[in-house]
């Protein structure tokens, strides 16, 4: 896959040592602590976690959606095409959102707005961001609906009259409406039936490959990160803790963490083993552990995790880690964990 | 829709049974003869009693009642104890000041509360809210008779700018009591679509806005606010129909020609059929405004609209 890799990357987003706060009257919780992710024009990264790694937030950030307060964006830099969206005023956001950068959200079913009709509310994002008359907008919000396979003429009813999948289909044609260069999915199929998953998968895939949209597609779900993504990045507490080409993260997983998650996966061939979740929970973000955030759960937790830092070790171009089992001695060596 | 309204309408005839009823009942649990009221403390009782067999008074209680509820269908609400004049005509005189009243005071009351409730959300906990949030606690707090009598000490005997009361000016006239019941009403409206906003405004599709690259003005407007609404409209439907049966404190306190200020008298004078007349008409006008709060619902909310069926 090292072809991938070209000399000066054409990115459609970086995030660079973001860390974003979310300040409270009970705590300051650290939602993003350096959170680092680079998406090249026509590919899609995976974002992979738990819940309250900082998936979702990082989604969020690259809209400058995060909410504020209690959310503060303490340092780091976003780039979308090369251009740092933390210096912009709002206007200048106002024109990116939905245009250049659009995002399909996690819940379809709070997602719209129930006193509209769907096609009142695709035509509005349109009219935002294209010339024409209200015709020409409705029209195309019409033909939006027809591409994610609703009838255009339905457009006229309210979401209330929609299915979840529907929904969901109606959020994403909304996404989708302006031709955004890069497409945000927050867990676009975790609301839903494993067969409209299926589907919906499908159809976002066809539409990022006809448009040629960069993706970050937000999930814990391994099986659609195979399925859709080219990158992978793992968050684990707000940073990515391994990232690397489809083949880097499943052939030669490297983190304790991301050998966990892949053995948290039911085994279809061998029904009586055990599943072997990861113990424990996420740390408290508002109370993050000194060193290494993995460290209280990990199987290979050494002396030096509790209290330092792991630092980043590259394997090869696209694969690295941040882990103190590994240097670049033994990173070439195979995998920490026996699975 | 139409059919919506119809059965709403039919609906109300239950209700107006009951209220009549009731209020007849409990009139007529009432101390005082009302023969005695007409004739006097001094009439003799031969008289009295010539009185009471001549307007029925000695029936039982339900020919009494069904005498009543036969009239009142015939649009005869009775004859006042005190004027001998046709209850319907006194009230049907009144109703259009009372009308006046509270539409202008409602409106006055929307045009303070929905800015002040929507600025009060979007600048939650900052200074903006705290003193928009205690004015509408004045306005909830200070008694309506007090604050229209400051009012009319500074715009009427001080600087002479609107009448001191009755309503012979015109809008003039109108000024200052609608101002007073507006305010009050303003405070419970304001307190509403304060709540209200914070709740929609959290909400899941507003980020879906938001991220469509809609200016944070059109968010509001166009998408929190109709959602926010729906209370709203319903604390507004509620104080509306309360002031059409008049707003007797703000009536008295301004001498307005109203039927609260009527149906006071009336109580005062132990004129029964007055104050029947007045109950009667308070409780269809309330019924009304109900139903117009319902389909104002239903033009706000596709949800609560597909269910007028």
């Amino acid at each position: 896959m090292s072809e991938n890799v070209k000399k000066e990357k054409d990115l459609t987003a970086e995030i660079k040592d973001l860390v974003v706060e979310f300040r409270t009257d009970y705590g300051t919780v650290q939602a993003l602590n350096g959170m680092e992710i680079e998406i090249e024009r026509g590919q899609t990264l995976g974002l992979v976690g738990e819940t309250g790694a900082g998936k979702t937030t990082t989604g969020l950030s690259l809209l400058r959606l995060i909410p504020d307060p209690p959310g503060v964006i303490v340092s780091g830099s976003i780039k979308l095409d090369g251009k740092d969206i933390l210096q912009m005023d709002e206007k200048e956001m106002q024109k990116l959102r939905g245009k250049a950068v659009a995002m399909i959200f996690q819940d379809p079913m709070t997602s719209l707005d129930p006193v509209m009709t769907v096609e009142d509310q695709i035509a509005e994002v349109i009219r935002l961001h294209e010339e024409g008359s209200k015709q020409d907008h409705l029209k195309r919000a019409r033909e939006m609906l027809e591409l994610v396979g609703i009838p255009g003429t339905r457009g006229s009813e309210y979401p209330h009259q929609f299915s979840g999948g529907m929904k969901q289909r109606v959020v994403i044609a909304m996404a989708l409406a302006c031709n955004p260069e890069l497409l945000i999915a927050d867990e676009p199929t975790t609301a839903l039936d494993v067969t409209i998953q299926a589907q919906v998968l499908e159809m976002m895939k066809g539409l990022r490959d006809k448009y040629n949209t960069s993706m970050l597609m937000i999930t814990h779900d391994l099986g659609i990160v195979a399925e859709i993504c080219d990158k992978v990045s793992v968050v684990y507490a707000g940073r990515v803790i391994e990232h690397g080409t489809l083949e880097d993260i499943f052939e030669n997983t490297r983190h304790p963490y991301t050998e966990g998650l892949f053995n948290s996966l039911p085994n279809l061939e061998d029904r009586q083993a055990q599943l072997k979740p990861i113990k424990g929970l996420m740390p408290d973000p508002s109370n993050l552990p000194k060193g290494c955030a993995f460290c209280p759960r990990c199987d290979y937790a050494m002396e030096i995790c509790k209290t330092e830092k792991p630092k980043r070790v590259y394997r090869n171009e696209t694969h690295y880690v941040e882990c103190h089992l590994y240097n670049k001695d033994n990173i070439q060596e195979g995998k920490v964990g026996k699975r | 829709m139409i059919k919506f309204i119809i059965k709403r309408l039919v609906a109300l005839i239950p209700v107006l049974i009951g209220v009549s009823l009731l209020v007849f009942f409990i009139l007529d649990l009432a101390p005082g003869d009302p023969a005695k009221t007409i004739l006097g403390e001094q009439a003799r009782p031969e008289d009295i009693a010539a009185l009471r067999e001549e307007m029925g008074l000695d029936d039982p209680f339900f020919v009494r009642y069904g005498r009543y509820m036969w009239d009142l269908v015939h649009g005869d609400l009775g004859t006042s104890y005190k004027t001998r004049d046709p209850v319907g005509e006194e009230v049907w005189a009144r109703l259009p000041n009372t009308f006046k009243l509270a539409a202008t005071s409602t409106i006055i009351a929307i045009i303070l509360a929905l800015p002040l409730g929507v600025i009060a959300a979007i600048k939650q906990n900052t200074l903006f809210d705290g003193v928009s949030m205690f004015i509408s606690l004045l306005g909830i707090s200070i008694p309506i008779f007090w604050f229209g009598l400051l009012l009319i000490l500074l715009f009427s005997v001080t600087l002479g700018w609107f009448p001191v009361s009755g309503a012979d000016q015109g809008l003039k006239s109108l000024v200052l009591p609608s101002l007073a019941l507006g305010f009050q009403h303003m405070a419970a409206i304001a307190r509403t679509t304060r709540s209200s906003m914070l709740e929609q405004i959290r909400q899941d599709y507003i980020r879906t806005v938001r991220a469509k690259g809609l200016p944070e003005g059109e968010v509001i407007t166009k998408h929190a606010l109709r959602n926010a609404l729906i209370p709203t409209t319903t604390v507004i439907g509620l104080q509306m129909g309360g002031m059409l049966g008049g707003s007797v404190l703000t009536e008295s306190v301004f001498a307005w020609p109203g039927i609260g200020r009527y149906m006071v008298q009336s109580i005062q004078g132990r004129d029964i059929p007055s104050v029947m007349g007045c109950i009667i008409i308070f409780a269809i006008s309330f019924a009304l405004i109900n139903l117009l709060v319902d389909l104002i619902y239903g033009f706000i909310d596709p949800r609560i609209k597909a269910q007028y069926k």
